[in-house]
């Protein structure tokens, strides 16, 4: 039976690189267990083994060993991958992403990333979670294997869930459900009037005001949830979580001033997990942030500078003074066209590594340190015995595009394709001229 | 006072006022005053350099009789007595809009764009008005002159600030005693233009600054057409531009590169214009002084800003914080560098402290008599009126003020300002001073009571015997006192007021009313003198000037970078030649070009840096980019613009250029947007960080032009609901094309033709219209000019290859290119390149199926490749793009590295002088700290032609200086507010970035390439 699937697999995937389908067929639960032998294994946490043992069975990793010292039997698993020479590394996680949400930019009818109104906490983003978009598949041959589909809009934006990203849909691809509430904190600047090509901000006279209607609604929501409940309340309902730690606050923003009130905000809240995302000006509060233990999403590291007058390499070296300062980091990616430049998350990290992080550290900010704040670190972001399964396999450093080359991907112990729509029609044209 | 000024109103206006000879007189007799009066023993200015001590001016009706030291003075004269005090001609100023009616923009956002005039018999742009003139809508302000007169001003210029041709300006005196019929100095005398559009008009062309300078050329080009007769049509609005042409012509240039950008316009059409200035002349100074023209400039320097929050203050720019020390030097620079301005009061929000600005001008080192020239005799000239006004010489208009002393003196008060013979009083100085102290008896009490503080508002404190403090409020008006005190009793405040006219300020009496109403005398005999309080001693030391760097923004260098000869030793060195990569080499780089590649090279002269570990690239040349733009990337008024150029509107201060250089790019070609079909003519330049904008030009470049198909140019992103721009199809942007090519053909051959006749048979032919806009396109038919086109999908590309075919040429380079793949076989055979994008794609519908493998598929088949940012983020990084085609489609790293150095100057025909490195060629390169596809590679250095424009150790110290620049500057400011001088809160200026869709009308919050 098992046999006669995976022939149909294997016609099935023949199939693909001829004719043009969609979308990547998930693949089946892992039956057959992995030994992955000699590749240089980037933990995630720090840690590296130059000569590793990787071993996993039913979707999760069983072994992960010095492969010098290990000692196996010849038939301890079903599949030995020989990887000597290549690296190998856990799934990369993109938090605060609207993949799936929307497939192309320009098309408004393709695009579900926001919902109407300002205190949102009951709109979920993982019911419009497309899990065969083509641009999640896109993402996939550079190592991202799990996301955090989140809402866009509003004051709070809404409520997002962690998929990992090879499903049929989205009850198949979610691995953590409504984890955290988004709340985008009032602006300390407002913009102003238009002149010629300068734009100015001035500041936002309604910060108070804005940071006040935030306060309440907060008040309220603890208050219902802590009443009877008689009449439901659909919205104060979905803020349930959040005051005992099952749901994680997520406060977007960039100014310091905001994110100091942010911090005050959480804690007078009684909020126990929040967590900063943007913070272009986290560095200048970083103790602040430490001795709260508040963690930073750091937004897109290949971005401008805000101001003129702020250093060229700013975006670049942000990770680095946080990191310093012992606050904990991932990357995240939001902004213009942040969805197919979900792929070059790798390389952001990357280039934190260029600009002052080891890269073990920088691979921990879109692995480890990204789990750890999305709470999902007990089952994955990194190799280690016991989580999951998702790891890939790289021709060389993954966090450089000169070497990020993936020959295996897994997730959850199955081997995925990395065939997309784009290397179909890569493969559909170099045949034509090579017919011509 | 006030009352006093009216008082004199009705005085002269029954005694003295009379209208023209010529007019009919119904409201009595007709009369006439030939009497003279005598200014005698003033210390006067006949001109700010021919200064008489005890003289006399002699006036009559409007004009200045005689002056000097032995003038005679007729019998019926009215003398004057000005001893101690000091008479200086009027000042005037030539650029108000004093009298103009307040335009509010008419813009609707909602309606659908207007793309023609409503116009009916004039040019076919609003936003042209040369037929407008400011006589005919002009209403005299009586307020806004007393303003003017009350700063000292007796003439000045006025017009309708609005447009780019403003029509013409008047002269007028500010005389508030007779009518426009005396007032009148000349009711033509400028013709103004300017870099602004019409607020009365919702025509969209031009939304750009190049719209606008291309709109202007283009409208010259007609008017010399027009004038000979070839034109078979009417048109009012250029008989309006030649008429005007024999008057003064006044650009609002509104700022130091917009005033270059005005003089080039002049210097083309042989238009000497006067240009008005923004205040920031000094950060180009040399440029500035270059253009030989005469300024008018304006002195309303920037508030210090309230630096007290340190959140608000860190908003703050360090080119902003500057600006507020430097722009008060402005003038002294000028006036240094032996440029010819007027001063203007144009900007100030108050006329109050146009005093006070020059003032600190002249505290900060601008000479005292050039003050003065720049008010007179200077603006005098410039309007081709120095025989009537500007001096106080015989035959002169009698326009002066009476001063307490020297003009520009703080303590100096402004006592009179004559116009045309008349008075305004503007602080009286025959008022008798009661300031003192005074034994005050009233109703057998006596009080101490003290009169202090400024002539114009007195104070006044009452003191009883028992020492307690009495309320009293002093009113001294026309010679009367009035007092009034209030007292307490029993929870109950009573009054008493005192009145009486002054005739002895020794002793001063009147009557008092009392609470009951009871009536009886008072009197007050001074016991003390009046004394100033020694003023606080004014903070004399001259505030320090923070020097202007190059550029003056946040990186820019106290001196320009300079060439030198530098050698990189043991070093590796991609040289994109049939050497490939070369390792434990040295590189020379001498008078700016590459002197020397092999082993251990030596030289002399050289600066030496050790290569070793390190990387040498030929610099970045980015394809597609739209830094360094000034106001607008898109000319999207129409649907073609290709008379517009990007190369006139250069901004050398752009913060990107230098982000670009720490990025290793060395040059750019600057695009039009892709608005519309036909876009503009772009600049290739070179990152020169420093220079002036004409400096950055790549010199004897290829001309390029800026074609789009696609979404954007059939505004499919633009959710209209009702278009009213053709194309709004693919089909349609075939159609425009197809129209323009042919045109451009016809207009071509027309000129071709008429050019062949003799010069007898031109004489008899009309001659073609010069057209700016079809010779681009005609240029781009004979081949001088070369197309970079916007494009994405396979059907539009191979319609725009299929089409030029068809008028017999090719299309250079398809920019975007994102279907080029599928198309790539046809793409080589058609001989375009292809300069794309190495992963963008799923941003539009268009670019569905774009693929990061498409640079690889096109090289495959031998199309020249290169990769662009059109993204000023991007194209810091353009070496990590270049290595994702050896990522997706496994292209070789050397074939890769030229994707953003060899292939783009190829495509930009300048691969004979930059693009690889080889002896003789440019020394434009970059030195890396790692290989140069890695994600880990930073430059150290980016050298342009021997001079290194960015240096990462250079970067660290001026990051250094700027902060504690920053710092000392922040100090000065709290200072300020400290002193209780007024502020202003902090904002946040965010330039725009442009990418390919930037319309000023239309930003979205997303923009989509």
């Amino acid at each position: 039976m098992n046999t006669f699937k995976n022939i149909k697999i294997i016609l099935g995937l023949l199939m693909l690189t001829t004719s043009l389908i969609a979308q990547q067929t998930p693949a089946l639960k892992q039956v057959k267990s992995v030994l992955i032998m000699n590749a240089v294994a980037h933990i995630g946490n720090g840690q590296v083994i130059e000569n590793s043992a990787i071993g996993f069975r039913n979707g999760k990793i069983t072994m992960v060993a010095d492969a010098r010292v290990i000692r196996l039997a010849a038939n301890a698993y079903d599949t030995i991958i020989y990887a000597g020479g290549k690296h190998v590394y856990p799934g990369f996680i993109s938090p605060n992403s609207t993949l799936g949400l929307v497939e192309i930019d320009a098309v408004n009818a393709s695009d579900d990333k926001g919902e109407l109104g300002d205190l949102k906490p009951h709109i979920r983003s993982i019911i419009a979670y497309n899990a065969e978009s083509q641009v999640v598949e896109s993402v996939r041959p550079n190592g991202i294997l799990i996301a955090q589909i989140t809402p866009r809009g509003g004051r709070i934006s809404g409520t997002s869930s962690i998929v990992q990203l090879d499903a049929w849909n989205w009850k198949d691809a979610v691995i953590k459900e409504d984890d955290g509430i988004h709340l985008n904190w009032p602006a300390t600047f407002s913009r102003g009037g238009f002149r010629s090509e300068i734009r100015t901000l001035e500041p936002n006279k309604d910060y108070a005001k804005q940071t006040e209607e935030v306060v309440t609604f907060f008040n309220d929501s603890k208050t219902y949830l802590k009443g009877k409940q008689a009449e439901k309340n659909v919205v104060f309902e979905s803020m349930n979580g959040l005051f005992d730690g099952k749901k994680t606050l997520f406060i977007h923003t960039n100014e310091e001033k905001s994110i100091i009130d942010a911090v005050q905000f959480a804690k007078s809240q009684g909020v126990p997990k929040m967590v900063i995302v943007g913070g272009y000006e986290a560095y200048k509060v970083a103790d602040l942030l430490k001795d709260n233990k508040v963690a930073v999403l750091l937004r897109r590291v290949h971005d401008l500078p805000v101001m003129a007058n702020d250093d060229v390499d700013l975006p670049y070296k942000l990770a680095k003074l946080l990191t310093d300062k012992g606050v904990l980091v991932g990357l995240e990616n939001s902004g213009g066209m942040e969805r197919m430049n979900t792929r070059n998350l790798p390389f952001y990290a990357g280039t934190t590594a260029a600009y002052g992080l080891t890269k073990e550290q920088a691979l921990s900010l879109i692995t480890f340190n990204t789990a750890k704040i999305l709470g999902i670190d007990q089952f994955c972001g990194t190799l280690e015995e016991g989580k999951d399964a998702t790891l890939f396999i790289s021709e060389g450093d993954a966090l450089d595009m000169r070497t990020n080359q993936l020959t295996f991907a897994f997730i959850q112990g199955r081997k995925i394709s990395l065939e997309t729509y784009q290397t179909q029609l890569f493969k559909r044209y170099t045949e034509k001229y090579k017919n011509q | 006072m006030k009352k006093l000024n009216s008082l004199l109103m009705v005085f002269l206006f029954t005694s003295v006022l009379f209208a023209q000879e010529y007019f009919p007189k119904n409201d009595g007799v007709h009369q006439k005053n030939l009497n003279y009066t005598a200014f005698i023993n003033a210390k006067i200015y006949i001109t700010p350099t021919e200064i008489v001590e005890n003289a006399t001016l002699l006036i009559q009706d409007k004009k200045v009789v005689a002056v000097g030291l032995n003038v005679k003075i007729p019998t019926n004269t009215n003398v004057i007595d000005l001893k101690g005090k000091y008479i200086y001609p009027s000042f005037i100023d030539m650029y108000t809009d004093f009298g103009m009616e307040k335009l509010r923009a008419q813009r609707n956002f909602f309606a659908s764009a207007q793309y023609d005039s409503k116009k009916d018999g004039y040019y076919w742009n609003e936003h042209l008005k040369p037929e407008f003139n400011a006589f005919e809508t002009f209403k005299y302000d009586d307020k806004k002159a007393e303003e003017y007169l009350q700063a000292g001003f007796g003439v000045v210029g006025t017009h309708l600030q609005d447009g780019v041709a403003r029509g013409t300006g008047l002269l007028v005196a500010l005389n508030n005693f007779d009518n426009n019929n005396t007032r009148f100095l000349s009711s033509k005398i400028t013709q103004h233009f300017g870099f602004t559009r019409s607020a009365n008009s919702s025509q969209s062309y031009p939304s750009s600054l190049m719209g606008m300078i291309a709109l202007l050329k283009q409208f010259y080009h007609d008017a010399n057409w027009y004038k000979n007769g070839n034109s078979t049509v009417k048109d009012l609005s250029i008989e309006a531009l030649a008429a005007n042409q024999t008057l003064i012509q006044i650009f609002d240039a509104g700022d130091k590169f917009n005033s270059l950008r005005a003089d080039k316009i002049g210097n083309e059409f042989g238009v000497n214009y006067i240009l008005k200035g923004s205040g920031n002349e000094f950060e180009s100074i040399q440029e500035i002084k270059n253009t030989k023209t005469s300024f008018i400039i304006p002195v309303n320097f920037p508030e210090p800003y309230d630096v007290a929050d340190p959140f608000l203050t860190n908003q703050l720019e360090l080119s902003d914080l500057r600006e507020w020390n430097q722009a008060p030097f402005n003038l002294k620079i000028l006036s240094d560098n032996q440029i010819n301005f007027a001063i203007t009061t144009d900007g100030l929000k108050s006329l109050k402290s146009f005093k006070t600005n020059v003032n600190k001008a002249i505290q900060l080192g601008f000479d005292k008599t050039k003050a003065l020239e720049s008010l007179t005799v200077i603006p005098a000239n410039l309007l081709g009126k120095s025989n009537e006004i500007g001096t106080l010489k015989m035959g002169y208009l009698a326009n002066f003020i009476i001063t307490s002393g020297e003009v520009f003196d703080e303590k100096t008060t402004l006592y009179e300002n004559w116009v045309q013979g008349k008075k305004y009083v503007v602080n009286d100085f025959t008022v008798k001073d009661i300031r003192g102290t005074y034994l005050l008896t009233l109703n057998n009490e006596e009080f101490n009571w003290k009169i202090e503080g400024e002539l114009s508002k007195l104070k006044s404190e009452l003191i009883s015997k028992d020492s307690t403090k009495i309320a009293s409020t002093l009113n001294y008006a026309d010679g009367w006192i009035s007092l009034l005190i209030t007292q307490k009793e029993k929870e109950k405040s009573i009054y008493t007021r005192l009145t009486g006219l002054v005739v002895n300020v020794d002793n001063l009496n009147g009557d008092a009313i009392l609470p009951e109403g009871n009536k009886m005398v008072w009197n007050a005999k001074k016991i003390n003198e009046f004394k100033e309080k020694s003023e606080k001693k004014a903070d004399q030391t001259i505030p320090k000037l923070f020097p202007a760097t190059y550029p003056n923004t946040s990186f820019g260098a106290l001196e320009k970078a300079r060439q030198e000869n530098i050698l990189i030793k043991n070093t590796t060195i991609w040289t994109n030649e049939k050497e490939g990569v070369l390792s434990n080499i040295d590189i020379l780089l001498k008078n700016g070009k590459i002197a020397q590649i092999g082993k251990n090279l030596t030289d002399a002269t050289a600066k030496i840096i050790d290569g070793t570990g390190k990387h040498v690239t030929p610099g970045i040349i980015d394809e597609h980019s739209h830094i360094a733009i000034a106001q607008g990337v898109n000319e999207g008024g129409n649907n073609s613009s290709a008379e517009v150029s990007i190369q006139d509107v250069l901004n050398s201060e752009d913060i990107n250029i230098y982000r670009n250089l720490a990025g290793g790019v060395t040059i750019s070609q600057l695009l039009h947007g892709s608005a519309n079909p036909i876009g503009g003519q772009s600049a290739i330049i070179k990152l020169k960080w420093g220079l002036a904008p004409d400096e950055l030009l790549y010199p004897n470049q290829p001309k390029f032009i800026k074609f789009a198909l696609g979404e954007n140019v059939k505004q499919s992103n633009f959710r209209a609901s009702n278009p009213t721009r053709f194309p709004q199809s693919r089909m349609g942007v075939e159609q425009v094309f197809n129209d323009y090519f042919q045109r451009a053909k016809e207009y071509d051959l027309a000129w071709k033709k008429y050019n062949q006749l003799s010069s007898k048979e031109k004489a008899k032919t009309k001659a073609p219209r010069y057209d700016i806009e079809m010779n681009t396109i005609a240029e781009i038919l004979n081949k001088e000019r070369l197309i970079t086109c916007h494009s994405y999908v396979q059907s539009e590309i191979t319609m725009l290859m299929n089409l030029t075919e068809k008028f017999d040429f090719n299309v250079r380079i398809f920019t975007h290119i994102l279907e080029g793949y599928k198309v790539a076989d046809m793409m080589k055979s058609h001989g375009a390149g292809g300069s794309t994008f190495s992963d963008w794609w799923a941003y539009k519908y268009e670019v569905k199926d774009a693929i990061p493998y498409n640079g690889t598929i096109m090289h495959n088949q031998g199309v020249v490749v290169a990769f662009n940012s059109d993204d000023a983020e991007m194209s810091r990084r353009l070496n990590q793009e270049a290595a994702k085609a050896v990522k997706y489609g496994g292209i070789s790293e050397e074939d890769a590295l030229k994707f953003v150095t060899l292939n783009p100057a190829i495509l930009l025909k300048i691969d004979d002088k930059v693009g690889s490195l080889k002896v003789g060629k440019d020394a434009d390169i970059v030195l890396w700290n790692d290989h140069p596809l890695s994600i880990y590679a930073k430059p150290l250095k980016t050298i342009i032609e021997g001079t290194i424009y960015y240096d990462v150790e250079k970067d660290e110290k001026l990051r250094e200086q700027n902060n504690v620049e920053r710092n000392e500057l922040i100090n000065l400011m709290l200072q300020e507010k400290n002193k209780g001088n007024n502020t202003q809160i902090p904002q946040r200026k965010q330039p725009t970035l442009y990418h390919c869709d930037t319309l000023e009308e239309f930003t979205n919050a997303e923009h989509i390439h």
